[in-house]
């Protein structure tokens, strides 16, 4: 019993906890379909036409979007302890920015490359950058709650993507820029994006005391600043990585559709990026973060999608699920429930001295 | 004589803040009627000057007029309900869908449309009032819950004609003609402006007058003194998402009446115009400050710069989405530079 209480404690037992539940189900689904030989079809890694592939290659070339917005969010949960949901509209407007000026004049249908793939992938995550800056001015200088300030560019940066890309879906058929959200030679190139993603910021924040910073700013954001922190510059900081990460993740969403579809590109991303935050373990209420279980919250939320997709259920109706995931890891982490678990073992540990008694 | 001391600078701070939040409200009106002035000098040769135009963005904004109120009785606690727009858009399918398959008659489907409202702000105003998360987690689910319910409703895209309910589609088309002329036509309105107009003052009057308004004031002013002084703290909360959430679902229905028709992607960004409504209508985001008669004239702008990039023409269609947001930025910064100066002051 102790043990079980001891492995339940773990931060990470939340999110391995759900990506096993998530594989057995695809196990079991399998063996239901096609037989005890189909069993493990879901770790079969195939090489069809030289290209990786398999469910498992699948969910993790999938989930990178979602790992790299997970890794900023999972920074501004901690330090602001709110939420951006700006960034599945900002994923749209740096993917429009990137794809508009790499069409150049041959928009909206282009084959070659009107300026280098660096200058539209910098000029990208600079807007990146900006939308994060403004985000990041609005929570930390002017004290405005995170989610009001992010909900201006939730409308607006999506619109702003409209217009740039003059209300039409801006395609690049380049070979060159597919590259960014298909495939390297055999292997997927977005698995390889999220990987340096995270690893910079991993090292980044170890190496440096920066992530020690954001906690503790996020822990009591006054102390900090009576130690001698700025806890605005930290905050501020926090959103601008966000905006990067929702940068780089446009363009690999772009790259993969070699397009930029402003209407749909990060449709309801928000959503996916901050259940992977809170799947992994992490508390809303922001403090100490794990990044590690924010990217597999990430990787669990895009295999319980695939999974649906592979259990027939349609794209539209997926958010109702994992709607109700979030409420229910939310509701589980609330001060009330919280206290209702602590009368329960209250109650059975006096009940335990009363029998021995 | 110690008391009177006591009281006096307390008396004038509180004059103060009222003339600093109803500058706020000031400054919207004449916002709207410098806006509204500008289309009709600029597009008077497209009509814009007509008495009609002004109705129509009445009779185009009933809903949101009613969703616009919910928000606000939930803004003045300081909490927020972003799931409106996806609330809204299952009240449409329902209505839709329901008068379509399931024969239960306009006033059947407008009956349970409310119960399902009364049902979906039940169950968030727990999550937020009983069980203490965050406002806006738990109705970003309930929106991407809503919205994926629509779907599961169906994926079509629906329209109601006489065939699928008579009475719904008289009662939608029904004009009320003044008894007036303004540029040799009658104006005229529709029963969802009247709905929503009677919605605009019932709530006018329940906030100034009842006990559960104020209530609404001094939880959104201070849930601790709030909670001292005796108030139901946990309870006024999941009353008011309650309310909100069936005010939302008299707005779909007046919001159904003005479209007809019934799709996934329906009223997306509804949220945004209403939360933009009332906090260019003066409702602080923080809670304990605010009125309806500020919000309806937020639609009015809302609706009045849509009418004016659609009577343009040549603009953008994703024009009145950053406008709005534009705005809204503006009269948060206007906000928090108002509350800083406040407690500067202090």
């Amino acid at each position: 019993m102790n043990k079980i209480k001891k492995i339940t404690k773990y931060q990470l037992f939340l999110p391995i906890f759900c990506m096993l539940l998530v594989l057995c189900i695809n196990i079991i689904h399998d063996i239901a379909v096609g037989g005890f030989s189909n069993g493990l079809d879901f770790f079969k890694i195939t090489m069809t036409n030289g290209l990786m592939g398999g469910r498992i290659i699948n969910i993790l070339s999938r989930g990178s979007e979602i790992a790299i917005l997970a890794v900023g969010m999972t920074l501004v949960v901690s330090a602001s302890a709110g939420t951006d949901i700006s960034v599945g509209s900002v994923m749209s407007l740096c993917a429009s920015v990137c794809c508009v000026l790499l069409a150049g004049k041959a928009a909206p249908q282009a084959t070659e490359l009107a300026v280098p793939l660096i200058v539209a992938v910098l000029a990208a995550m600079g807007v990146g950058c900006l939308c994060g800056m403004f985000n990041g001015a609005l929570v930390a200088h002017l004290g405005i709650q995170p989610m009001v300030a992010t909900l201006i560019l939730w409308t607006a940066a999506r619109a702003i993507g409209l217009l740039v890309c003059n209300d039409l879906i801006v395609y690049v058929r380049n070979e060159q820029f597919q590259a960014l959200g298909n495939y390297i030679g055999f292997f997927p190139t977005p698995i390889i994006i999220a990987a340096v993603c995270i690893t910079v910021v991993a090292l980044f924040l170890k190496l440096t005391a920066l992530g020690t910073y954001i906690q503790s700013v996020g822990i009591n954001k006054a102390a900090s600043r009576i130690t001698g922190l700025n806890s605005k510059l930290i905050i501020f900081l926090c959103y601008v990585i966000c905006g990067l990460c929702a940068a780089i993740a446009g363009v690999v969403a772009a790259g993969r559709i070699s397009s930029a579809d402003s209407n749909n590109i990060g449709l309801n991303y928000e959503l996916d990026a901050i259940l992977a935050v809170a799947l992994g373990g992490n508390s809303l209420g922001g403090g100490k973060f794990n990044l590690a279980g924010s990217v597999i919250g990430a990787f669990t939320i895009q295999a319980i999608t695939t999974t649906m997709y592979n259990l027939g259920v349609s794209s539209a109706v997926t958010p109702v699920f994992k709607a109700v995931v979030v409420i229910v890891i939310v509701a589980i982490q609330s001060p009330a429930v919280k206290q209702a678990f602590a009368k329960i073992n209250a109650r059975r540990a006096s009940g335990k001295e009363v029998e021995r008694a | 004589m110690k008391t009177a001391i006591l009281e006096k600078p307390a008396a004038a701070e509180k004059k103060k803040a009222i003339n600093g939040n109803s500058l706020l409200l000031i400054i919207t009106i004449a916002l709207f009627f410098v806006l509204y002035i500008a289309g009709c000098i600029a597009y008077s040769s497209k009509g814009f000057a007509n008495l009609q135009t002004f109705f129509n963005i009445l009779r185009s904004n009933a809903g949101l007029i009613c969703v616009a109120c919910g928000m606000t009785c939930v803004m003045l606690t300081g909490g927020i309900d972003i799931s409106v727009g996806s609330l809204v858009a299952i009240d449409c399918m329902l209505l839709s869908y329901g008068m379509a398959n399931w024969h239960l008659g306009a006033f059947g489907m407008c009956a349970v449309v409310i119960v399902v409202g009364l049902v979906f702000g039940l169950v968030q105003g727990y999550c937020v009032g009983i069980l203490g998360i965050q406002p806006f987690i738990v109705t970003m689910a309930g929106m991407f819950f809503a919205r994926g319910m629509t779907a599961v409703i169906s994926t079509a895209q629906l329209s109601i004609t006489a065939d699928v309910s008579k009475t719904f589609y008289d009662i939608a088309n029904f004009r009320i003609y003044f008894p007036f002329k303004s540029d040799g036509i009658r104006p005229y309105i529709s029963i969802g402006v009247i709905i929503s107009i009677v919605v605009l003052i019932v709530i006018f009057l329940m906030l100034r007058y009842t006990k559960f308004g104020r209530s609404l004031y001094a939880v959104g002013g201070s849930e601790q003194s709030a909670s001292m002084m005796g108030l139901n703290v946990k309870a006024t909360k999941v009353k008011s998402y309650v309310l909100c959430s069936l005010l939302c679902s008299i707005g779909g229905i007046c919001y159904c009446m003005n479209t007809m028709s019934a799709s996934v992607a329906q009223a997306t960004g509804l949220e945004m115009e209403a939360i933009s409504s009332s906090v260019i209508g003066g409702t602080l985001l923080t809670g304990g400050v605010g009125n309806v008669i500020g919000s309806f004239f937020g639609v009015l702008i809302n609706g009045t710069i849509r009418t004016i990039v659609q009577t343009n023409g040549k603009l953008a269609s994703s024009w009145p989405n950053i406008l709005t947001a534009a705005l809204l930025c503006f009269f948060i910064v206007l906000q928090s530079i108002f509350a800083l100066v406040k407690s500067r002051r202090k």
